[in-house]
């Protein structure tokens, strides 16, 4: 059997276990094991697809099985992945292994809870894996329902109403992106092939311009939306700042990048010279993005908040760099949008950790939590330090290349688009080092923390399993970027074609 | 008429024979015997819904009058599922005291009105067809009224009644019309001979509305709503899937063939009644806190997803009508089933009622909420692949722009349909509904329904059968 069918079959088994499950106990060890599995069945595919690389196969989906599903539809179940999928599905079960562990004491209908999260991680997954446009839709809404229960019952603040527009938003972006799928499957058979919803088979086609100029805003904007594009990225912040830690980890760390990733792996890619003809409106909003999102962190005084933002601008960053549509930088956009996925992973579980302690979120009732909390405040501070793109972290590797990606286009316009991209850094430093300044330097100023007890055990798995991630690519990023460079040359191909 | 004669019609004949011994059952049982009506004709219907699966021949009757093929015993089977389990739904609240005196009236009026949608779509001439509208709409009023003592049922009936005769009329003068100008009521005659001359225009157009009365599309759907609250819920349930449905088929069957020479024509009239349709349901549904009403202009909504399937007028399309109706069945029948089940206990039917019910009664809440994710269209349940293929229909005639407003409309009706579930599983109560357990049949009921949603949609073999007797042009 295709090894990647585990990635959907272990999450099954996973939550009919857990619905079994007597006792509540037992619910997060399972949980705990099953997201372990997939952790280690990550780590055995991105040996196989290594090893298989090594072998000397080019082709661009490896592991690749096909089933028919609706025969009269030319539907199918077609599973693959390249180095790029291999490496999202890598950092989802990252993100959703420590997601079990920093939601460790959620007591509130507990079941139910973990039932919801891994039925979002498998949407996850089912999408990474998915060749055929139906079904990684299919997978993409089972990933965005169960957000409304886990934000609606588990969530904090004005949950309702975040749930909802969250909800709504989100399903709005995927019925723009259904009209996109539908035209790119009914022009399929443009060179008078069968219909057909299979990505590859779809690439092979030439579809029309005017065709594909109809369609691209479609799907680019239906996938923009989860990618919290400009300006529609107004269920974030809300969004995030409501929903339970892991879940914000979640949406944050990879849901967010399932977003750039369809961006390019349907829109870009299916339709390229639309993509080319009209990269310029989507560079301007999402160099609008970036800037906004990282003023509008600055504003913030709720951690969450900062952080919802922070992520509105980097991952407004990955579409900035996908849309400059040359290797380098589409190169950085990838290893962005892992670096950032673990990176804002550890930074929603921080604040979860810290609010559970602290019970407010607002920076300017807390103060010198660094003598205190030591070591969640440090791991804090490493996940800044990344944030702000320190060399030695992955978040370095990731915006160098983007902005070296983006700087060898000589023209004016993509110039002064990155130039103004740019400027994003230094916002970021100012919001980072304002927080670390306030939160967790400074004197204590409330007594009643004084009795806080550093991270537990679960806490500590979790923190460390993501910072383990960002160090690894930090330091060593050439492994990661040969993984994915080979599969992007086939998309810089047909982007240039 | 020899033996095999009677063997097309047997789906007719069996329920009429029901019907009889309903009848004879009724002056044969003394009023205390009277419920044990309830147990005989579930089993008797249960026996016949297991027959229509039995292969038919194909044939024709009374010289073109009446019409069997597997297309139209695949319809009758599914109006016979849903019918079965809106009687298995029925079982507690028929059993109940106040409605001894009335139990077979109930079983009858609905047998007699499931034999009218059997002759209606085996119709093969306009006159069977109407035979079998009316007999299919008359009896249906009596049973909107069927809590007569209750103001809002007696209005109800009354609403229905007269607002289906005047569909009616307006059908048999578009009908009449279509007699005079091609001189034949048979439908393989009339085809020939249909143009878009003004006159067979405006036969068309009153035939129409006098479907879109029975289907309650917009501008013809005021009726739906009062008489949906106020007719017992189980009968509702009937009104919204069965008769729907029914009318569905038929509206489907006729338009791909008597009227396919002026399919031009008719593609545009579909195209904005469709977009009125869902957004006149779907924002009035936004307000309605009596869940009875909330299903009610929700299944108008749906009805004008429905069109997007006609619209195609390819097989395609027809395929994905027939296989969003029968996911339709299975998703309605669930919410429905749940709220009758809470009714029938407690006897309340209002959104804020349901507050904190996940806690209280987790199974029910799970079925309503996957019975309402089935409606809203989203994965995994069948309803994401019945949307889906009905949008994907409408893209196949390249009408892009009508798909965009449909899926915007189905964002729309995802927030009304997350409004229960937030009642239920989201709002905290000081007094939510106290658990129950509900009664053996009321569960086999939703049984039958989660499984019909969870298999219908995975299973591609139902879809492609379905596809394989569909046609079109």
């Amino acid at each position: 059997m295709n090894v990647l069918n585990l990635f959907i079959l272990i999450p099954v088994l996973t939550m009919i276990s857990i619905i079994l499950a007597k006792e509540i106990r037992y619910v997060r060890v399972i949980a705990a094991i099953g997201m372990g599995c997939q952790l280690v069945l990550a780590a055995v595919l991105i040996f196989t697809y290594l090893a298989i690389r090594r072998a000397g196969n080019t082709d661009e989906m490896v592991l690749t099985q096909t089933l028919n599903w609706f025969p009269s539809l030319n539907i199918t179940y077609a599973i693959g992945v390249d180095g790029i999928s291999v490496a999202m599905i890598g950092l989802t079960s990252i993100v959703i292994f420590a997601g079990i562990f920093a939601s460790w004491e959620v007591s509130d209908l507990t079941k139910e809870f973990f039932v919801s999260l891994i039925l979002l991680s498998t949407g996850v997954f089912g999408f990474f894996i998915s060749l055929d446009l139906f079904t990684m839709f299919l997978f993409y809404e089972v990933a965005v329902i169960p957000m409304y229960l886990l934000i609606g019952i588990w969530g904090s603040g004005p949950k309702e109403y975040s749930a909802m527009k969250l909800t709504i938003m989100l399903m709005g972006g995927s019925a723009l992106l259904l009209v996109g799928i539908l035209g790119i499957y009914f022009y399929s058979a443009s060179d008078g092939g069968p219909l057909t919803f299979n990505i590859l088979q779809i690439a092979k086609v030439h579809i029309p311009l005017v065709v594909q100029k109809f369609f691209f805003p479609f799907t680019f904007i239906g996938f923009g939306v989860l990618g919290a594009l400009f300006p529609l990225h107004t269920w974030s912040p809300d969004g995030h700042a409501s929903a339970p830690t892991a879940v914000s980890m979640l949406h944050a760390g990879v849901l967010m990048k399932l977003g750039g990733y369809g961006c390019f792996r349907i829109a870009m890619f299916l339709l390229p010279e639309a993509a080319h003809e009209m990269a310029w409106i989507f560079i301007i909003l999402t160099a609008t993005s970036v800037v906004y999102g990282a003023f509008g962190a600055i504003m913030q005084k709720d951690l969450k908040y900062i952080n919802a933002y922070s992520s509105v601008s980097h991952c407004g960053l990955v579409l900035f760099a996908l849309l400059m549509m040359n290797k380098t930088a589409m190169d950085g956009a990838i290893i962005q949008m892992i670096s950032h996925g673990i990176m804002t992973a550890l930074f929603f579980a921080l604040i979860g950790m810290i609010y559970g302690r602290t019970h407010t979120r607002y920076i300017d009732e807390m103060g010198g939590l660094m003598k205190i909390i030591p070591f969640l405040a440090v791991c804090y501070v490493i996940g800044g330090l990344a944030s702000l793109g320190l060399p030695g972290f992955s978040g370095f590797v990731a915006e160098m290349t983007i902005f070296v990606g983006a700087f060898q286009h000589a023209d004016t316009f993509h110039r002064i688009v990155t130039i103004v991209v740019c400027s994003s850094i230094v916002i970021t430093a100012v919001y980072i080092l304002r927080v670390i300044g306030i939160l967790l330097l400074g004197p204590i100023k409330n007594n009643n923390f004084l009795s806080f007890k550093d991270a537990t055990w679960f806490e500590k798995i979790s923190t460390v399993t993501l910072i383990a991630g960002i160090t690894g690519i930090g330091l060593a990023p050439l492994w990661l970027s040969n993984m994915i460079s080979g599969s992007l040359s086939h998309i810089i191909e047909r982007l240039t074609m | 008429m020899a033996l095999s004669d009677f063997l097309l019609m047997r789906n007719e004949l069996l329920l009429t024979l029901i019907a009889i011994i309903i009848v004879v059952a009724e002056l044969a049982f003394s009023p205390q015997k009277q419920h044990k009506i309830v147990s005989m004709t579930l089993w008797l219907f249960f026996a016949i819904t297991i027959a229509g699966f039995i292969p038919a021949a194909k044939g024709v009757l009374f010289g073109g009058m009446f019409h069997n093929s597997e297309l139209t015993i695949l319809m009758k089977n599914i109006l016979n599922i849903a019918v079965l389990i809106v009687f298995i739904q029925s079982y507690s609240w028929i059993k109940k005291p106040e409605n001894n005196y009335k139990i077979a009236e109930y079983f009858l009026l609905i047998v007699s009105t499931l034999i009218g949608m059997n002759f209606m779509i085996s119709s093969g001439d306009f006159l069977m067809f109407y035979l079998g509208l009316e007999l299919a709409t008359i009896p249906v009023a009596a049973l909107a009224a069927y809590d007569r003592y209750k103001n809002k049922s007696a209005e109800a009936g009354v609403k229905l009644i007269l607002s289906s005769a005047l569909s009616s009329a307006i059908l048999l003068y578009g009908i009449s019309m279509i007699y005079g100008s091609t001189g034949s009521i048979y439908f393989a005659e009339v085809v020939p001979r249909i143009s878009s001359n003004p006159l067979q225009t405006l036969a068309f157009i009153f035939f129409f509305a006098g479907m879109a009365f029975k289907i309650s599309l917009v501008p013809f759907h005021l009726w739906a709503a009062d008489v949906y609250e106020g007719a017992p819920i189980n009968i509702t349930s009937y009104l919204s899937v069965v008769s729907k449905g029914a009318a569905v088929f038929i509206f489907t069957i006729i338009l791909f063939t008597v009227f396919s020479p002026v399919m031009a024509m008719w593609k545009d009239v579909l195209y904005i009644i469709s977009i009125l349709t869902m957004t006149v349901g779907n924002l009035f549904a936004l307000r309605q806190q009596n869940m009875k009403r909330f299903l009610a202009f929700s299944s108008i909504a749906q009805a004008g997803f429905i069109l997007l399937g006609i619209i195609d007028g390819s097989q395609f399309g027809m395929t994905s009508v027939i296989y969003f109706v029968l996911i339709y069945v299975f998703s309605n029948l669930g919410a429905f089933g749940v709220v009758a089940a809470i009714s029938n206990v407690t006897g309340k039917e209002t959104m804020s009622d349901y507050n904190g019910f996940y806690r209280t009664n987790p199974k029910l809440s799970l079925v309503m909420m996957l019975s309402l994710f089935s409606l809203a269209g989203i994965p995994p349940v069948a309803g994401f692949f019945g949307k889906f293929f009905l949008f994907a229909s409408a893209a196949h005639q390249g009408y892009y722009w009508l798909v965009f407003i449909a899926v915007l409309n189905a964002t729309i009706s995802l927030y009304y349909y997350l409004m229960p579930v937030k009642a239920m599983f989201i709002n905290k109560s000081d007094s939510p509904i106290v658990f129950f357990r509900s009664d053996g049949m009321t569960r086999l009921g939703l049984l039958i329904c989660v499984a019909g949603m969870v298999v219908v949609g995975f299973a591609s073999a139902i879809y492609e059968y379905i596809r394989m007797l569909s046609f079109g042009g």
